[in-house]
């Protein structure tokens, strides 16, 4: 007799189930798709716009309603935890070296943070 | 020295067997063994093989984690059975080959792919500007060096391969962790000219973009190399490259 | 039988076998090499050398001085004009090791940074942290895979030697994978296979070493030289024997007793050097055979550290502080903390000497050629002899590098005037091997156990060829030996599958061992001196009249081995008294 290797098959639906790492980086994945959708409306709400002012009227009115209220603020949820997801991972694309040593990891999230709470501030400043 | 690291217990392991002689699908085999809290889970698979059960397969030879022959499943998780210890563990413990690799018998898997991926990224330095010997070592900082040092210390342990569910979806063909971060350690060592050509092998669809950054491979690795690090670095550089290329034209080299 | 043919086979795939592999494969772009190993490449035993490796480098330093602490730190056994050419050599492969991508140590200037060692006189000792062997080794293995002539052939153990015409014109191996025999018909062969450190029960050395090449080479009739010369490495972890570098002490680590007493300085080592600052071959960097054979001192003297693992004495690196140990020592901390529970930042750590590194071996001459033509050996399974009767630490790391590439090269001067061999000859005694192997996978049920021979056999290395030997130790170690030999024909195997059979391959590298065991307790038995690591508490003297001598143990199927002498190669240093005392300096 001689070789005859075994092939376990994954499971292409159900593999990220088996660990607590995996359904982690799928819940961060999945979120995305809301930020997706919001990005969709947004465009939707720029068509709606550029055909005129009834049309736009209309379009707010919709977001409006209790179901479009309830998807934004889960949209809004999870899109700060994709945020925070990868701002914490930024540092392994980023690393920065000074001398011999490299920047502490919190510094180069920490900088992500700072940068995104400026850019907050200054265009809520702008749209009050 | 605590001293729960002095007793000794009885503990269940649940080991996969798979003999291709005989066994159509492998199967899981329970024994007990009586191990020292101090042992690791090699030293209670050694006592299994010399007292229990010697048609037992699975590699090993160090027992200092460094050599990289010992990767299995514990429970789960890819670990180095030379670095997982006993006292660690409570109840049964599961141990199976790596996964994601074809299990050649018992706890041993086939590592062929592995070892055609790491010859395929071209893992060695080529210079920069040759030098001959009489004109002494390349003169490298130790910040240059610091540079690509953590990504130098990958032993080949194949544990990264084992959690990465890329690799296994892609049935392979994804060129995986270990073998992409050799490549990127040379690109980044200020000795090496050679980034071209691997670039060619690895900023591809089976190369670094075959990868979602699940970050699995770093937090299994025994050397704390950091692959998803690494790579997550060639994208960045990649896409830069891109850049470079269809928008600044004038900036080709 | 599937035949593989190739110009040079080389046996094993640790630093010595893959730097023979380069220098064929640079040399020559149509030689084809095989490189056959038990073990992929990157697990060889190369990897698990830690503090680094030397080679006069640094303006301070000379071939001279390398020259007279290798000769002396070996305690005149040394072929000299080995040395000789060894130190000149070590340089260029080490520079050469860099130009591959070794990531050295460096300067603040960007040049390669030197560390002090044991019973070295100036630092120069190339290092990679703590895992220079590591680096080594994998440097020498990616470099192989630029080259297509090199193919190689992992996870295949060799056999038998094909001998034909006098000459050795290749080998039979498993592979492991199918379990089938294959012929491997070149027309040369290296034996770059390792030591045979696992013949004791307590050692640093990884399963694989278990001294499959140099058996190879002794049972075709290749003398093994000075093997009662063992290396007693002085810092083992006392649970698992674990290698703790030297490094440990060169950066400034010392050996305490149970009194926190530094007591190397009662052993001619002395006087004690500041805390923290080793001073060069003296106190804790004399080199291993004393150090250890004063702890073993200590120990007879009830000084020793009570552990539950026997007694031990302390390895104080608390000193360093943390920055450095983990600069420095990274690796050692960490083996510290997984199998005993200690970290040294914080805690002393209790070691004991542990045997780590074979002397002797396959005798070859400065060409790494053997007795037999077309056969060479390098590396630990190899006695030039360039480490005498105790090698120097960091000597190791450049020998399977300055030899490799000599066997390499000495082989590809050997293949380019030979004709091919005998096809039909060859072919026959591939056969005959194979046969020899199906018996003992076919055999019914034996009565003596792998495992149970294998612990007799350790436990009687352990008793009577430790660090101090005596006639009455010896010869009962001799006849157990003798005894295990005979017992071996009837060991029982139980695993019958083709497929990586580990039980199989358990059985033949315990055949290995045995042989090795024999010759180095033989050796040690005639040798009625105490020189470097062979130390006899019935002849404590040095005798150069009549022991300034390689002993050379050759094979017998059936007795034990016959032990001759020949003569030591003395050029420039009459053999004098090795001084590791500091004050006189």
């Amino acid at each position: 007799m001689s070789r005859r290797p075994y092939v376990h098959e994954i499971s292409r639906t159900a593999w990220f189930f088996k660990r607590p790492r995996y359904m982690r980086y799928m819940a961060r994945e999945v979120t995305c798709i809301f930020i997706g959708i919001y990005t969709i409306i947004l465009l939707v709400g720029l068509a709606r716009l550029s055909e005129g002012q009834a049309q736009y009227e209309g379009f707010l009115a919709a977001l409006r309603q209790p179901l479009s209220i309830m998807f934004h603020v889960l949209a809004l949820a999870f899109s700060l935890y994709n945020s925070f997801t990868w701002f914490n991972v930024a540092p392994k694309a980023l690393p920065i070296q000074v001398g011999e040593q490299f920047m502490p990891d919190s510094v180069v999230s920490g900088a992500h943070y700072v940068v995104w709470i400026l850019l907050s501030i200054f265009i809520l400043y702008w749209a009050i | 020295m605590s001293d729960n690291r002095l007793g000794a217990r009885q503990v269940e392991l649940e080991v996969l067997r798979y003999n291709p002689d005989r066994d159509e699908t492998p199967s899981y085999q329970r024994y007990s063994v009586p191990c020292k809290n101090e042992w690791c889970m090699l030293d209670a698979l050694n006592y299994l093989k010399d007292h229990i059960d010697p048609t037992l397969a699975y590699r090993w030879s160090c027992h200092m984690q460094v050599c990289g022959s010992c990767g299995m499943m514990i429970n789960g998780e890819p670990k180095l059975a030379c670095k997982a210890m006993v006292r660690d563990y409570e109840g049964v413990i599961r141990l199976e080959p790596l996964a994601h690799f074809p299990i050649e018998r018992d706890l041993v898997s086939v590592a062929d792919d592995f070892m055609d991926k790491l010859k395929r990224v071209k893992p060695y330095l080529i210079p920069a500007k040759p030098k001959t010997l009489e004109e002494g070592e390349y003169k490298q900082t130790p910040a240059q060096m610091q540079r690509y040092r953590r990504f130098s210390m990958c032993i080949n342990c194949m544990l990264c391969y084992a959690a990465c569910p890329e690799y296994g979806l892609t049935k392979s063909k994804f060129i995986g962790p270990a073998a992409i971060t050799l490549a990127h350690r040379y690109n980044l060592d200020s000795r090496d000219g050679g980034r071209d050509e691997r670039q060619e092998e690895i900023a591809t669809n089976e190369g670094v973009w075959e990868c979602t950054f699940v970050g699995a491979c770093s937090d299994v690795c025994p050397k704390h190399v950091d692959p998803a690090s690494a790579l997550q670095q060639v994208k960045v550089a990649s896409t830069v490259d891109w850049y470079l290329e269809h928008f600044m034209s004038w900036n080709k080299k | 039988m599937e035949t593989f043919k190739a110009d040079v086979a080389i046996i094993g795939a640790g630093g010595a076998g893959l730097r023979a592999a380069i220098a064929l494969a640079q040399a020559d772009s149509k030689i084809r090499i095989a490189l056959i190993s038990k073990v992929y490449p990157m697990r060889s035993h190369t990897c698990a050398a830690e503090g680094g490796a030397a080679g006069v480098v640094k303006p301070d330093d000379s071939y001279e001085q390398h020259f007279h602490d290798t000769v002396g730190g070996g305690d005149w056994l040394c072929d000299q004009d080995a040395v000789e050419y060894f130190i000149h050599e070590a340089p260029k492969e080490l520079t050469q090791l860099e130009h591959w991508g070794c990531p050295w140590n460096r300067e603040p200037d960007g040049s390669v940074a030197v560390r002090p060692f044991g019973g070295m006189k100036i630092q120069r000792t190339w290092f990679a942290a703590d895992k220079s062997g590591f680096h080594i080794l994998h440097t020498l293995f990616q470099t192989t895979l630029q080259y297509p002539n090199i193919q190689r052939f992992d996870e295949y153990y060799a056999t038998d030697l094909l001998v034909d015409d006098g000459r050795c014109q290749g080998l039979t191996a498993i592979e492991m994978k199918t379990g089938q025999m294959r012929r491997f018909q070149a027309r040369a062969v290296i034996i770059a296979g390792g030591g045979a450190g696992r013949i004791f029960p307590f050692n640093t050395n990884g399963a694989i070493k278990t001294g499959d090449g140099m058996a190879l080479a002794y049972r075709a009739g290749v003398p093994l030289k000075d093997m009662e010369f063992v290396q007693f490495h002085p810092t083992g972890l006392p649970n698992t024997g674990t290698l703790l570098t030297e490094a440990c002490r060169s950066e400034g680590g010392v050996l305490l007793n149970k009194d926190n007493y530094r007591f190397l300085q009662d052993y001619g080592m002395g006087p004690e050097t500041p805390l923290g600052k080793p001073e060069l071959k003296t106190m804790e960097l004399g080199p291993r055979d004393r150090v250890s054979q004063s702890i073993w001192h200590e120990i007879q003297k009830g000084r020793a550290v009570k552990t539950t693992w026997g007694d031990c004495v302390w390895l104080d690196m608390r000193h360093l502080g943390e920055k450095k140990i983990n600069e420095r020592l990274p690796f050692v901390r960490d083996i510290c903390i997984s199998y005993l529970g200690i970290d040294p930042v914080a805690e002393m750590v209790p070691i004991r000497p542990v045997a780590h590194y074979m002397m002797g071996g396959i005798h070859t001459d400065l060409n790494a050629a053997t007795s037999i033509p077309g056969l060479f050996a390098a590396g630990e399974c190899a006695c030039v002899s360039i480490n005498g009767a105790n090698r120097l630490g960091s000597n190791s790391l450049v020998e399977i590098l300055v030899f490799g590439h000599r066997a390499g090269l000495s082989a590809l001067e050997y293949v380019r005037d030979q004709k091919p061999g005998n096809d039909a000859a060859l072919a026959s005694q591939g056969e005959a091997a194979q046969a020899k192997l199906r018996a003992l996978f076919m055999r019914d049920v034996g009565k003596e156990s792998i495992a149970g021979l294998r612990k007799e056999m350790t436990d009687t290395m352990g008793e009577g060829v430790g660090i101090y030997r005596t006639a009455h130790g010896l010869t009962e170690t001799c006849n157990k030996l003798a005894d295990l030999r005979r017992r071996y024909a009837d060991v029982a195997l139980h695993d019958k599958t083709n497929v990586y059979n580990t039980d199989l391959l358990s059985a033949l590298e315990l055949g290995s061992m045995l042989d090795c065991a024999e010759a180095v307790a033989v050796s040690g038995l005639e040798r009625k001196e105490s020189r470097g690591a062979h130390q006899r508490l019935d002849f404590t003297a040095r005798d150069d009249n009549k022991y300034l001598k390689h002993s050379m143990a050759y094979y017998s199927q059936t007795e034990r081995p016959r032990i001759e002498y020949r003569d030591v190669v003395i050029t420039t240093s009459p053999p004098g008294v090795r001084d590791y005392s500091g004050a006189k300096k």
